[in-house]
This record gives C-alpha cells, sequence and structure tokens, in this order.
C-alpha cells in the first residue's frame, strides 16, 4: 500500500513541475520554431521541425551583450566580496562598536526599492559623467548584493569556532594574517555562495541597466532583450534563443554550486 | 612555537592551522577540554585594539555612505525641489517644499495606482503562499523523485525577470499565444491578456505568482523540516485525520516562518518594475500601474524625464516598505528572544 501511495505521489510531483515549468519549456520550444511556423494556428507544441535560426542570430548579436553581462556578474562578485567579507569577519569576530545599528540599517537597506536607487544614482552619475559606462553599472548592481552579502558572512562567520582564532593568536597571527590565512579559506561555501548570488543579480539585473546605461555602447544581455523586443517584434524565436542563452549561466551556476553550499560550515576545518 | 606557516592560502592555511596547535595539546582542538592555564592568556592576547576592528568594517562604512546614503538623499532633494530636466543638468531647481507630495497624492493617478499596488501585492503574495505551502506539505512526505522535482521548482526563481517576463508576454499573445489557443479549444473567445485594460493587471498578476512560487516554497519546505515527527506520529495514533494534522499541527508552527515569507514577499513585491514594465509598461493606460512604475515611467520611461515627481513616488513607497519592514524586524526580534 504505502509503495502505492509514492508511486501515484510521484506521478502528481511529476505533472505540478512539469505544470510549473511549462513556461521554461515554451521558451526552447519557440527558441526552436522557424520564423514562419511562428503565427501558427495552433501553435507547435513540440519542436518536431526545428530550425537553429534564432540560435545563429544569438550568435551573430548577442556576443558582445553577453560578455558585457559577464564583465559586469564578475565586477559585482568581486567588489561585493571586498567589501562584505572583511566587513563579516569584522561584525562576526572583532565585535566593533556599533554592530547592532549597522546590522539594522543593512536590514533596512535592503528594503529601499530599486526604482529609488536607480534615481539616485542617475542623478549623481550625471554629474560625474558615469552614465553608460560598466563600472558604474558595477557599482549599482552591487547595492543589491553587498548588504545580503555581510549579513551572510556575519552569521556564517559566528560560526567558527574560536579555537580557529585562539589558534591563529597564539601563532602570532594579527587580525588581518587570521583573516586572509584562516578565516578566509575556512568560508568558502558562504563566499560561493555570495559569489553565486552576487553574480546571478547582476547579470538579472534590468532596472539598473535600463537607467544607468541606456545609450551605452556596451549593454548587457537583459538590456539587448529589451530592446531586441521593441524592435522586432515578428522574431520571436531569436528572442526566446536569446532567453535560453541569457539563462545558461543561472543554471549552470545552480548545478555547480548546490554541491559546494550544501557542505556542512565548519566540519572540514575543525575535524582533521 | 612553530612559525613556519606556508604563505600560500587555500591548503597552506590548513597546514598553518595544524601548526598553530600548541605542543602538547591533542591533535583535535575542538575535542580537547579548554585547559586552564591557557584561558589568561587568551583573555588578554585575544582582545583585537578597536582600530583593527574598524579597519575591516570601514569600506562598508564608506561604501554604505556613498553608495546608499548619498543616493537616498539625492533622492529626497529631487523630490523636494522642481528639478526639471535642464535644471537637472545646471544645478539650479526651485525648492518646492512638499508641493510635490501635495500634487502626487491629489493627482488622478494616485488612486489608482495605490489600488493597483494592493492588488497586485495582495493577491501575488497571497497565491504564492497557498500554492507554496500546498507544494511544500505535498514535497515534505519524501516519494521517489521528490528532492529532484523539488530542485526543478527552483528554476523560475533564477531565471533572468527579462526572460521569464518575455516569455509570458508570448505566452499571453493575442492571436498566437499558447494560453489563449488552449482556452479556445475549450470554447473560450479571445481574450486580450497584454492590451485590454480589464486584463493587463490579471495578466501581470499570473506572471508574478509564478515567479513567486519557488521563493515560498523553498522558505515553508525549511520551516516544516523543522517540526517534529513525533507530533505527527502522536496525531496519527490518536486517529486525525490528514486535514486535521495540518490544521491542528503543520499550520500554527508553521506561523513564525510564515509571518516572515510573506511580509518579505510584501517587501519584494512592493518593489516590483521589471515583470510589469517588461509585459505591458503599465498600460493599456494606467491600468497595469503600480506606485513603482509610476516612479520608474515618470523618471525614465519617457522621452521626457520628470525626477522630481518620480522621486516623490519613489520617497511614498520607501514609508510602504519601510513599515511593513519594521513589522518584518520587530517580528523577528520577538522570534528570536523567544
Amino acid at each position: 500500500m504505502t509503495a502505492r501511495r509514492t508511486w501515484w505521489k510521484t506521478a502528481l510531483g511529476i505533472l505540478f513541475t512539469a505544470l510549473m515549468l511549462f513556461p521554461v519549456y515554451w521558451m526552447f520550444n519557440v527558441s526552436l520554431t522557424k520564423t514562419s511556423d511562428m503565427r501558427a494556428d495552433p501553435p507547435h507544441w513540440f519542436p518536431w521541425d526545428p530550425t537553429a535560426e534564432g540560435f545563429t542570430d544569438v550568435f551573430a548579436q548577442q556576443l558582445p551583450a553577453l560578455s558585457t553581462s559577464l564583465g559586469i556578474g564578475l565586477g559585482c562578485v568581486a567588489l561585493t566580496l571586498a567589501i562584505a567579507a572583511p566587513a563579516g569577519f569584522a561584525i562576526a569576530k572583532l565585535r566593533p562598536w556599533g554592530a547592532g545599528p549597522l546590522n539594522f540599517t543593512l536590514l533596512v537597506a535592503q528594503m529601499i526599492p530599486s526604482v529609488v536607487m536607480a534615481m539616485g544614482f542617475y542623478a549623481i552619475y550625471v554629474r560625474l559623467g558615469w552614465l553608460n559606462t560598466v563600472w558604474g553599472l558595477i557599482i549599482a548592481d552591487s547595492t543589491i548584493a553587498v548588504p545580503f552579502g555581510v549579513l551572510l558572512f556575519t552569521a556564517f562567520m559566528s560560526g567558527i569556532p574560536q579555537e580557529l582564532m585562539h589558534a591563529a593568536k597564539i601563532d602570532g597571527a594579527g587580525a588581518w594574517r587570521t583573516f586572509r590565512s584562516v578565516v578566509l579559506p575556512v568560508s568558502r561555501n558562504a563566499m560561493l555562495t555570495v559569489s553565486l548570488f552576487a553574480f546571478l543579480w547582476a547579470w538579472s539585473d534590468f532596472i539598473f541597466a535600463s537607467t544607468l546605461n541606456r545609450n551605452g555602447d556596451k549593454i548587457p544581455i537583459t538590456l539587448s532583450i529589451y530592446s531586441y523586443i521593441g524592435n522586432n517584434t515578428t522574431q520571436w524565436n531569436s528572442i526566446m534563443a536569446t532567453a535560453v542563452v541569457a539563462s545558461i549561466p543561472a543554471a549552470v551556476l545552480l548545478v555547480v554550486a548546490q554541491r559546494y553550499v550544501a557542505g556542512g560550515v565548519t566540519a572540514g576545518a575543525v575535524k582533521d | 612555537m612553530r612559525s613556519t606557516s606556508p604563505k600560500t592560502s587555500g591548503d597552506g592555511a590548513s597546514d598553518g592551522r595544524v601548526a598553530t596547535t600548541p605542543p602538547g595539546q591533542p591533535d583535535r582542538p575542538a575535542n580537547a577540554p579548554p585547559d586552564a592555564p591557557a584561558a589568561p592568556a587568551r583573555r588578554s592576547r585575544l582582545r583585537e585594539p578597536r582600530w583593527a576592528a574598524f579597519a575591516f568594517i570601514a569600506p562598508l562604512l564608506a561604501y554604505l555612505t556613498i553608495f546608499y546614503a548619498y543616493p537616498l538623499y539625492r533622492n529626497i532633494e529631487l523630490s523636494l525641489h522642481d528639478y526639471t530636466p535642464r535644471a537637472f543638468v545646471m544645478g539650479n531647481p526651485e525648492f518646492l517644499g512638499l508641493a510635490n507630495y501635495v500634487d502626487v497624492v491629489t493627482s488622478d493617478a494616485f488612486g489608482l495606482a495605490l489600488r493597483n499596488t494592493a492588488l497586485f501585492t495582495f493577491v501575488s503574495i497571497a497565491a504564492q503562499y497557498t500554492i507554496g505551502l500546498a507544494l511544500a506539505v505535498f514535497f515534505h512526505d519524501n516519494f521517489r523523485l521528490s528532492g529532484l522535482l523539488r530542485g526543478m521548482f527552483l528554476i523560475p526563481w533564477l531565471l533572468p525577470l527579462i526572460v521569464s517576463a518575455s516569455t509570458w508576454s508570448w505566452m499571453l499573445n493575442s492571436e498566437n499565444g499558447i494560453v489563449n489557443s488552449v482556452l479556445e479549444s475549450f470554447g473560450i473567445g479571445q481574450i486580450n491578456w497584454l492590451t485590454s485594460p480589464d486584463w493587463a493587471l490579471t495578466s501581470v498578476i499570473i506572471a508574478n505568482i509564478w515567479l513567486g512560487i519557488p521563493f515560498n516554497l523553498v522558505i515553508l519546505y525549511a520551516g516544516l523540516q523543522n517540526i517534529s515527527k513525533d507530533l505527527y506520529e502522536a496525531a496519527a495514533l490518536d486517529g486525525a485525520t490528514v486535514w486535521q494534522r495540518f490544521w491542528r499541527i503543520t499550520f500554527p508552527l508553521l506561523r513564525p516562518v510564515s509571518a516572515v515569507t510573506l511580509l518579505l514577499g510584501l517587501i519584494y513585491t512592493l518593489k516590483v518594475v521589471d515583470v510589469i514594465w517588461i509585459m505591458t509598461t503599465g498600460g493599456p493606460g494606467n491600468s497595469s500601474t503600480t506606485l513603482a512604475i509610476w516612479s520608474y515611467r515618470e523618471a525614465f520611461g519617457t522621452g521626457q524625464p520628470e525626477f522630481s515627481p518620480a522621486a516623490t513616488v519613489g520617497n511614498l513607497l520607501i514609508v510602504i516598505a519601510l513599515v511593513f519592514g519594521s513589522v518584518h524586524l520587530y517580528l523577528q526580534r520577538r522570534q528570536e528572544r523567544t
């Protein structure tokens, strides 16, 4: 009886998942549809007669935008880690003055709508001439990830056993040395989690890109798709092919990083 | 004491750590009882000077000041002046005080935008939460493939919003969309999902619900993991039905997690711009314009940027977000205390 019930639940689970992922499937399906079949009624449910024209268009037109997005994503990861990791270490282990209000500020910072931030940045960038620059976008995108990163590093580093810190201390390591040679290597999982999210948020960002980089010659992929939709309402196979390619990093990063994130916190550090 | 710690990071650091084990101590410091002689030394030597802590935290403070506080300050300033595009570049706007706020609140668009924001937010999170909770309970009974399927549910959450929003746009296309095609086979006539004022808001809500289900599923599933299995076993012995077990055990015990999920969803949904902008740009007319969309459109959506009203609407949105945000923080504090 139990076996039969489980079987039934698996079938139901597959049905739910299929329903949920239908839009994703549809994106694939449309990306492989011929332009001439685009307006078929009823639409083709399966790509029986697939075409690569959508994907050829992507590689012909979107590679610069994809590499810009990659650059912005990596820049955002670097900036986020550089600011969040030391701050998390200080809050967790050095007990600085004002850590409580700082934590509160970070929580509140996460509640501020990006439209508002975008306007503020626009007003500042207009004066500095930073509009339509890649680094300007990196800084703006990092504001999504930095508060999250600090909170995550603080939580993670608070869990690092005090013994480890003592050992480094007794060995004569200063705060910087302890941070670099003990805390950072042990915090690999937290670094991967923060990097993963910082990258994904920067990669997917639309609001900052569409406000701070509207007329740039180096536009990220999200903005490229958006202007593509505006200009070619018939080429939905190319639009969806671009969407498929734009989704790849998200998929790859999840699969790769899930392994690390799932690891125990300090298990590997204290054991030996 | 050895001081030959390798300079390399990574694996080198673990060597360094082994080398730091004081002589005479067991190899596994974690399991060793804290030895008394070390304790006083520990106390005196472990205090870092204040400036060390400050040095580590200074980049963050500078960052928050320059890239959070200053844009927010600029935003408030924008809302108190009349920033025409010319004044924006020249930097000599007229000071208006709260006139912009009065204009925004008394304008015709305000009531509609507020209503749309409320509908968008509450319908979205109510549906996301209900579906997310149902799925979490469903996946809680481990069955074959449940882990894999649960993982696949995360996909919509990870896709860039432009990807999901444009996919939904095409699915909801009036003439060629798959949704209308399916409805037609059930004898339902064409619905102009994105181009009719009656349906535009519904369409963006549907897409947004789909986007939010994974987040609700993940948090609520984690919450379910923390409920003791013994309770369910005891209830089963007492002859409680599945329905009773859900309402008497699962739901009440999940309340703190539910509160956090709903409030985070609320704060997040209030700020949504991308989905609506990509699918309908807030239209037709103002029929799917929320406060966030309104602000975005005034500043960046038309050829004529109107930063002062945009900043005003944006600041009102911050106030609303902060009200719900402080409820969230209050609940979190209370939970930590108990």
